[in-house]
């Protein structure tokens, strides 16, 4: 297995671990942090496959811009979840 | 069932991103009908969108091929530095390959006496499909601009009900119906709608 | 509803793993995607026709640009639909504001503030990289209009919304936003008064000093500027209107 692919390996399982954290916890505000954490996972994989623009735009957009839109609405509503 | 040809070898070895992304794609599917907090559904949402967009991504990856853009020898701009590398070579591989087309569109700025010229269907493999990257590029700004507008209807729901979870939201619309005394439909509506209501009476 | 959740997921994953055999494999040369003669052609005469090292770039603001042009457009009234559902009217202006849950009524603080008037100026500047380089390099309008709303934001966190209107109001973010548009449908209405279609870039070289190649070049950075104005308004009209509620006062 090359490095290239143990990196490809890696990436990917920890997209879905970070997937599944921010869909289960309890508080919103984790939920949003470990999304962003979601999104820089895929920037990453992006960049690896060759696609440097979407690799670029989702770290400006996904990591940083829409995870703020979430701690902003989160920060107006209520911040713990009933599930 | 691992051989050669068998499903699983094909699915786990061969297409093990595409998995992912099919995994990927069912977290946010499941969130999306599953989770009671609106803002859970929206994460979800966006996760599926996301898996979406890592396959189109993955359409456009070539074995060996790197990313979309001109290296120097190919670029448009680009041949300085091929220039002082080895002079000779360089234009003379060039200019052969120059047709009436490149040729007129010289300009003085550029060093050279060799316009771009188009890619061989060799050299093109070479690089990384640009169309997914594109509409995928567009797809991620549209989406934040979506969830931007599902964001603020979250909110415009918490102004309206005080809560954010599905079923007491549900639960607040039935018993709003409930209070509400519905007017007499054939004394306040005229004409356009009477005729449906005289066949709700026959029936 | 878990159940009936659990089942549609199961099923739908079912029928997409079966789907994924008959993919391309990885990295395929001769996926139908790849050996598209659309694809080839865009990496093959990309640098012919428009001189443009990114391909990525000149597929988006040129070959594609009536799209392009329209998801900007789609940016825009995502922008204004926010805008138009948080907008308080009638009593439900005058109603007191729902306390929040976790309200922390602090000044800004000195060390965040500080780091942030170093950064703002850096961020700018290099969003102005991104939009100015996107021709040759990852980027270009969305990115760069990304960042740019990025600053914006950053000032609102900071301090609080009122210090970042004070340097771009909503009011004229949604003025700006309108003038991205303009901006690009401009190019595009000007290059077919000069007798080309709608956004045909090439024909700019009638009142340009440039051939038709070097036209196309420099009208796409006109376009990126446009989808950047939009994008940086749209953020930080978004962003101002869900951290507070619509009201556009305090801090988040």
């Amino acid at each position: 297995m090359t490095g290239l692919a143990l990196f490809n390996l890696f990436i990917l399982v920890f997209m879905v671990v970070a997937a599944v954290i921010s869909l289960r916890v309890k508080d919103l505000l984790t939920a949003s942090v470990v999304f962003g954490i979601y999104s820089f996972l895929m920037c990453l994989l992006w960049a690896e496959m060759g696609a440097v623009d979407v690799a670029f735009t989702e770290a400006a957009v996904g990591a940083g811009v829409s995870a703020v839109f979430l701690v902003a609405t989160v920060f107006n509503v209520k911040r713990m979840s009933s599930d | 069932m691992f051989g050669e040809d068998g499903l699983l070898n094909e699915l786990l070895v061969e297409r093990f991103n595409y998995c992912v992304y099919v995994v990927l794609l069912l977290i946010g599917l499941y969130a999306m009908i599953a989770k009671n907090n609106l803002i859970k559904k929206l994460i979800g949402m966006s996760i599926f969108q996301t898996a979406i967009i890592l396959f189109y991504v993955s359409i456009g990856v070539k074995e060996g091929g790197t990313i979309p853009i001109y290296v120097a020898e190919h670029d448009p701009h680009g041949h300085h530095a091929e220039h002082q590398a080895h002079p000779e070579e360089a234009n003379a591989t060039e200019e052969t390959e120059e047709n009436a087309t490149t040729a007129t569109t010289l300009h003085e700025e550029d060093h050279g006496h060799h316009g771009p010229r188009s890619l061989t269907d060799e050299e093109t493999s070479d690089y990384a499909n640009p169309l997914p990257h594109v509409l995928m590029l567009t797809a991620i700004v549209v989406g934040v601009a979506t969830l931007g507008v599902a964001l603020a209807l979250t909110q415009r729901i918490y102004r309206a009900y005080g809560t954010i979870e599905e079923d007491a939201v549900l639960a607040a619309i039935l018993a709003e119906d409930a209070s509400t005394v519905i007017p007499d439909v054939l004394a306040t509506k005229p004409k356009r709608t009477s005729s449906k209501s005289r066949k709700a009476k026959k029936a | 509803m878990k159940k009936i959740a659990l089942a549609v997921t199961v099923l739908t994953g079912i029928l997409l793993l079966y789907a994924a055999q008959d993919f391309p494999a990885w990295g395929d040369l001769q996926s139908p995607a790849s050996a598209s003669p659309v694809s080839k052609h865009f990496i093959a005469d990309t640098g012919v026709d428009t001189e443009v090292p990114n391909m990525v770039t000149a597929v988006l603001a040129d070959y594609r640009g009536f799209d392009t042009m329209f998801e900007t457009v789609v940016i825009f009234i995502a922008g204004i639909a926010i805008i138009g559902i948080l907008r308080r009217t009638g009593a439900d202006a005058d109603a007191p504001a729902l306390k929040r849950e976790n309200e922390i009524a602090a000044e800004p603080d000195l060390i965040v503030t500080n780091t942030v008037r170093l950064l703002v100026p850096v961020i700018q500047l290099f969003a102005f990289y991104v939009l100015a380089h996107g021709h040759v390099s990852p980027g270009g309008g969305f990115q760069g209009g990304v960042i740019m709303g990025a600053s914006f934001i950053l000032v609102a966190l900071a301090w609080d919304l009122p210090k970042a209107m004070d340097r771009l109001s909503v009011d004229r973010a949604v003025m700006l936003a309108g003038v991205g548009i303009l901006i690009y449908a401009g190019i595009g209405l000007f290059s077919m008064l000069l007798g080309g279609e709608f956004l045909d870039y090439a024909e700019l070289s009638h009142v340009l000093p440039v051939s038709r190649e070097m036209a196309r070049y420099h009208a796409m950075l006109g376009v990126e500027i446009g989808v950047a104005f939009t994008v940086t308004a749209v953020m930080f009209a978004i962003y101002a209107n869900l951290s507070t509620r619509g009201r556009l006062e305090g801090g988040l």
